[in-house]
């Protein structure tokens, strides 16, 4: 049995002349331990599909069919008590942008606390934090600082702390690295890999740099338009491509890497 | 505008303004003062086929009186409403707009009016203009004393928002493509608050009737004049819960009431009209027959 199994998922957005379908009948699933990829452009519905799995996605949003099982449980057809359960504990999300998803007038401590009161019922203790902070490679004197005293990646490796903190099963990565260099973003992917190595969570990694997701994923899940395109391994992916969108996006790579090779070239 | 009738809260809303609007205009144009204020009926007859809304202790025609007074009532309020929202924009929007020293010193003023406690001032202020000259009478006064004592709250609100919008970005690009501060501030800054110009208007008018009511019932105003502040303040006078003459004050009151309400209604209205998320979550309730939830919905499939 898959961890996650989502199955014809659809997702509608009410809007003034009538209803936007976001995803469009998509189905997917995760296995334990598995890191997979989600693509696609700009609107193509993939924070829609991690928002709707996690079901924390707002009006005017709302989930018009489908089903998703969790350890072969409904969510759709959980209770909003069920749901504050499962969310955080067996399933954590990180944001693309840290600094709104933390509040800016607590603590780094204060935060993991507020969370561990509602989800634990108890505070954690010092060396419980230490140990989570190590998971991101944080020192622990960070934690008496406030969000805007920290840099981006430092405050994105805090929310992916956050996320980790209970050991949830699966992960979920709304573009966690698109508003940082390249860099930072290497080494928050590293310590990515290293930590699902050693914690041993799933992983769905969204994002539209595909390049990362072929060197980092077990399967890539291309979407356009609320469809899954494409659900290949990146080898299948990278060399057989079924979509003619999958091909278009991986022509658009080959091109940068020409570019790549061009400048160097006129280097030498 | 076809927003604005399509929105079921605005529609009411309006009727009801308007109502109250055509009632005060046809009140003042086919009645006079004499009609209102001199004695033509029996001592607090209750209504009749002669006098539909009933006379007063001193024979005056109370539906006379409803009609007549409420075009001061009503049209001074909409002149306090857009006089109060006047100052509020000149001195919150300034403030927040240019900052600095200027908002310092316009904050201060702000701040000194907000500390004047209101009730006490506007009794003091109408008791002295009352007394004072003969060319600013009675509701006039009344209206400059609420001018002047209900500026500075929504100066306060306009201040904070002008201060965020003037740190944004487009504020920024309008400034680096050579805009001038007044070009900013008409082009730019205002149209991004006109929600809030528009209900601070309708909150302000609302405001006016209540004081301009309250004034004049505790009696700062003109006795003499026929006003529904007036009318309520003779109703008290006579003693008209001890003699249950209760259609002395009930027209006034009921008109006085549903003005207000009217006045809110639209307020929301406007409210949803101009905060497209809010509209979403009415049009999402009618096509799903769903309540929005913090847990995402989930619908049967309709297809």
């Amino acid at each position: 049995m898959s961890l996650l199994d989502v199955r014809s998922l659809t997702v509608e957005y009410c809007g003034a002349l009538g209803n936007r379908v976001a995803v469009d009948g998509m189905s997917f699933q995760i296995g334990k331990g598995e890191f997979i990829g989600l693509a696609g452009e700009s609107g193509s519905g993939k924070s829609t599909v991690a928002k709707a799995v996690m079901r924390i996605l707002q009006t005017p949003g709302f989930i018009s069919g489908g089903e998703v099982y969790f350890e072969g449980v409904d969510i759709l057809k959980m209770s909003s008590e069920e749901l504050r359960e499962l969310r955080w504990r067996d399933m954590a999300m990180v944001f693309q942008s840290a600094l709104d998803s933390l509040n800016p007038v607590l603590s780094i401590r204060s935060q993991f606390q507020d969370m561990a009161q509602a989800k634990l019922g108890r505070p954690m203790t010092d060396s419980e934090l230490v140990e989570v902070l190590d998971f991101v490679q944080l020192e622990p004197r960070l934690l008496d600082s406030y969000p805007h005293q920290l840099s981006g990646g430092m405050r994105q490796r805090v929310g992916i702390a956050l996320a980790l903190s209970l050991k949830p099963k699966l992960l979920i990565l709304d573009e966690p690295t698109t508003a940082l260099d390249v860099v930072v973003q290497r080494h928050i992917l590293r310590g990515l890999i290293r930590l699902r190595k050693q914690l041993g969570f799933a992983v769905l990694f969204i994002t539209h740099d595909l390049p990362v997701l072929l060197a980092m994923s077990d399967r890539v899940i291309v979407m356009k338009d609320g469809q899954v395109c494409d659900d290949l391994s990146p080898a299948e992916l990278r060399h057989h491509p079924t979509h003619p969108y999958t091909r278009t996006l991986l022509d658009s790579m080959a091109l940068l890497v020409a570019d790549d090779s061009r400048t160097s070239g006129r280097g030498d | 505008m076809n927003a604005l009738w399509a929105n079921r809260k605005a529609r009411v809303g309006l009727i009801l303004v308007g109502s109250m609007l055509t009632m005060a205009i046809f009140g003042w144009c086919t009645l006079s003062a004499a009609d209102a204020s001199n004695t033509v009926g029996p001592i607090l007859g209750p209504p009749n086929s002669d006098f539909w809304f009933g006379t007063t202790m001193e024979g005056k025609d109370v539906w006379a009186q409803t009609w007549y007074g409420a075009a001061p009532t009503i049209f001074l309020s909409i002149c306090i409403g857009l006089g109060v929202t006047l100052l509020s924009v000149l001195f919150g929007v300034t403030a927040g707009f240019y900052g600095g020293r200027v908002d310092r010193a316009l904050n201060v003023i702000i701040n000194i009016f907000l500390l004047i406690p209101g009730l006490p001032l506007m009794i003091v202020l109408a008791a002295l203009i009352q007394q004072g000259t003969s060319v600013i009478s009675g509701p006039v006064a009344i209206a400059l004393v609420l001018i002047f004592t209900g500026w500075p709250w929504g100066a306060r609100v306009l201040r904070s928002q002008a201060m965020t919008l003037a740190q944004r970005p487009f504020i920024e690009a309008a400034r680096l493509s050579g805009d001038g501060p007044f070009t900013i501030i008409f082009f730019h800054l205002l149209p991004n608050m006109a929600s809030l110009l528009g209900t601070s208007i309708i909150g302000a008018t609302t405001y006016a009737v209540g004081a301009q009511v309250g004034l004049e019932f505790l009696g700062f105003g003109d006795p003499g004049a026929v006003t529904w502040g007036t009318n309520l303040y003779w109703a008290t006078q006579n003693q008209a819960l001890l003699t249950g003459a209760w259609w002395t004050f009930l027209p006034t009151g009921l008109g006085i009431a549903l003005f207000g309400f009217g006045l809110v209604l639209m307020s929301f209205a406007l409210d949803e009209i101009t905060n497209p998320s809010l509209a979403m979550r009415r049009v999402f309730r009618q096509r799903t027959q769903r309540t929005p939830d913090l847990d995402t919905v989930v619908m049967e499939s309709q297809r």
